[in-house]
């Protein structure tokens, strides 16, 4: 049996190989930046008055910037996790993974090593749309608590999508199919609290809006970051985040598992 | 016995790929699987290196069953397959290097063995390059060389030399008589008969999931029998004649040729040319054709449609 220590060992050697290959993989790397920010600057300074007076009051702090940046930096991790299933799926048409099942070493490895890696390499990019969204005028008011919080929530979230990019990437049969599959991480945003107030939605789609992941994570992360109410929006983050990444974590183990098909 | 397989078999749905297959490998020796496309090479050697499961069959490899530890043999073997398994994104070296984090050696001995193995293969120059940037040839080597960093007891060569020019497929048989004679055991598949020839200790040949015929290449040349002559003759009635004198032998009219039982003897040759020369019958053309492997592959494999076409 492979002990824990190897285990370990060998995600840390995947890790190093996935960080190389984002270095040697930068336009992949810096679009996957791309993408948040400029969503950012679209959402401030295109759209940003129109849809500030239309909220009206409930963008508490008054300017719309504040009310936007928290979903800017979630949505973040919708663009980590097509990287992730790009980046996976690409690795698995090359012929160093069918090598890698090949070798004595923990199978989990190879998918852990994009995990941490995915989650790394997105934390990164949300530190970055994080500065961009302060020197544009976001102006946060949590305690250094609360900025604790929202960075394990952030990091929560991340890591749980991360298991979902990795089943994108071994389901996806080409990079574009996975990059096509991930799209729901990149679109779910714009049907939830993101840009505008559930309750300002038609009713078929305020229903939606209010039941689906994205909706408890941002408001979380605002009342974190902003003080504004939380209410039980926490502990759906939580669980959202937690089923997301068991189920993740399972498919993915699963599908890897499996035979290749000829 | 390094490779040992009873009654494997599988099939993807419907296709019957592989049919009660029984090998067995000694120790320091190469097996050659030959067989056309098609007739499941690569799926063997999927099963053996523990990428596919077989439906049914017994596997024992370096003493480990393959069902139950598939970890011990993938501990032991190292595989090469006709697509090459290298880190596109990686340099040459770095490749190397991560085959050696991965068998877990240490630092300085993974780097020792790195630049062993790329000065062994030739590849010192290209050691900083990705292997994009490198020939057909070089990719294999690299390859071949991934292998080699966990000192594998076993290897699994799934058509080394195809795609690969002369001279490239010269340097890897070369490589590959280095290993054995080093003590590793081979598993080589290959669709060139020459290749089989060359290299193997015993071959096997596999025809549409069937095992058709097993042994040393000259057993199985001995199998179809001894070789013939061939004599084209000047006109009809010189073939005429020497039906007469040689009695029932198989005859070609338009070619004006018989084909004559022999085993390149010299001597006979020269007394049935002297006796030829007797009776004034003018021999245009000889021909001696020594049974090779072709002979026994496509005597084995009955291919109707793939007749071999002419006389070396």
């Amino acid at each position: 049996m492979i002990n824990i220590s190897l285990t370990l060992r060998d995600s840390a050697t995947m890790l190093r190989r996935d960080f190389r290959h984002s270095l040697r993989n930068l336009t992949m790397t810096v679009s996957g930046l791309l993408t948040p920010t400029i969503m950012l600057v679209l959402f401030v300074f295109v759209f940003g008055n129109t849809i500030g007076i239309g909220l009206g009051a409930a963008t508490h702090s008054g300017s719309y910037i504040n009310y936007v940046a928290p979903a800017i930096i979630i949505m973040t991790v919708g663009t980590g996790c097509e990287t992730t299933a790009i980046n996976l799926c690409t690795d698995m048409a090359e012929g160093i993974i069918t090598r890698f099942r090949t070798m004595a070493i923990s199978r989990a490895s190879v998918l852990t090593g994009q995990v941490i890696g995915s989650l790394i390499r997105t934390m990164m990019s949300i530190i970055i749309v994080l500065g961009l969204a302060l020197l544009m005028g976001f102006r946060p008011t949590a305690s250094l608590i609360n900025w604790i919080e929202a960075l394990s929530l952030i990091a929560l979230f991340t890591f749980a999508v991360s298991w979902m990019g990795v089943v994108f990437g071994l389901v996806g049969k080409t990079p574009a199919g996975a990059n096509s599959l991930s799209l729901i991480f990149v679109l779910l945003p714009f049907i939830s609290s993101a840009f505008v107030r559930a309750e300002s939605m038609p009713v078929g789609i305020r229903w939606f809006a209010e039941y689906q992941p994205f909706t408890p994570i941002i408001d979380t992360l605002r009342g974190l970051l902003l003080g504004t109410p939380i209410g039980n929006s926490a502990i759906l983050a939580i669980a959202w985040c937690a089923a997301i990444a068991l189920v993740g974590y399972l498919l993915a183990r699963a599908i890897y598992n499996r035979d290749p098909v000829r | 016995m390094m490779i040992e397989t009873r009654g494997l078999c599988k099939s993807f749905g419907e296709q019957v790929v592989l049919d009660d297959i029984d090998l067995n490998v000694a120790e320091g020796t190469i097996l050659a699987l030959l067989g056309p496309n098609g007739a499941g090479k690569t799926t063997t050697v999927q099963i053996l290196s523990t990428l596919i499961r077989a439906d049914s069959g017994e596997v024992r490899i370096a003493g480990h069953d393959l069902a139950h530890e598939p970890d011990a043999v993938r501990a032991a073997i190292g595989v090469t397959g006709q697509f090459s398994a290298v880190d596109n994104l990686l340099t040459g070296e770095e490749n190397l290097l991560l085959m050696a984090d991965l068998h877990h050696l240490r630092r300085s001995e993974g780097r020792r063995r790195t630049a062993a193995l790329l000065e062994r293969f030739d590849l010192v120059d290209a050691a900083r390059k990705r292997p994009s940037t490198y020939s057909g040839g070089m990719r294999r080597r690299l390859d071949l060389a991934m292998t080699l960093v966990g000192d594998p007891r076993i290897i699994f060569l799934d058509e080394p030399t195809t795609g690969l020019d002369p001279r490239s497929r010269h340097s890897m048989w070369q490589i590959i008589r280095d290993l054995v004679s080093g003590g590793v055991t081979i598993l080589l598949t290959t669709q060139y008969l020459e290749e089989a020839d060359q290299l193997a200790d015993r071959i096997a040949v596999l025809d549409r999931g069937k095992l058709v015929a097993q042994g040393t290449p000259n057993e199985l040349k001995r199998r179809i029998g001894g070789g013939h002559m061939r004599l084209q003759f000047a006109d009809m009635s010189g073939l005429e004649s020497a039906i007469h004198i040689l009695g029932d032998v198989l005859r070609d009219n338009d070619e004006l040729t018989l084909q004559i039982p022999s085993d390149g003897n010299v001597r006979s040759i020269k007394v049935l040319l002297d006796r030829f020369d007797d009776e004034s019958i003018v021999v245009n053309d000889l021909s001696i054709h020594t049974p090779d492997l072709d002979d026994v592959f496509f005597a084995l494999t009955e291919h109707s449609n793939t007749q071999k076409g002419s006389v070396r």
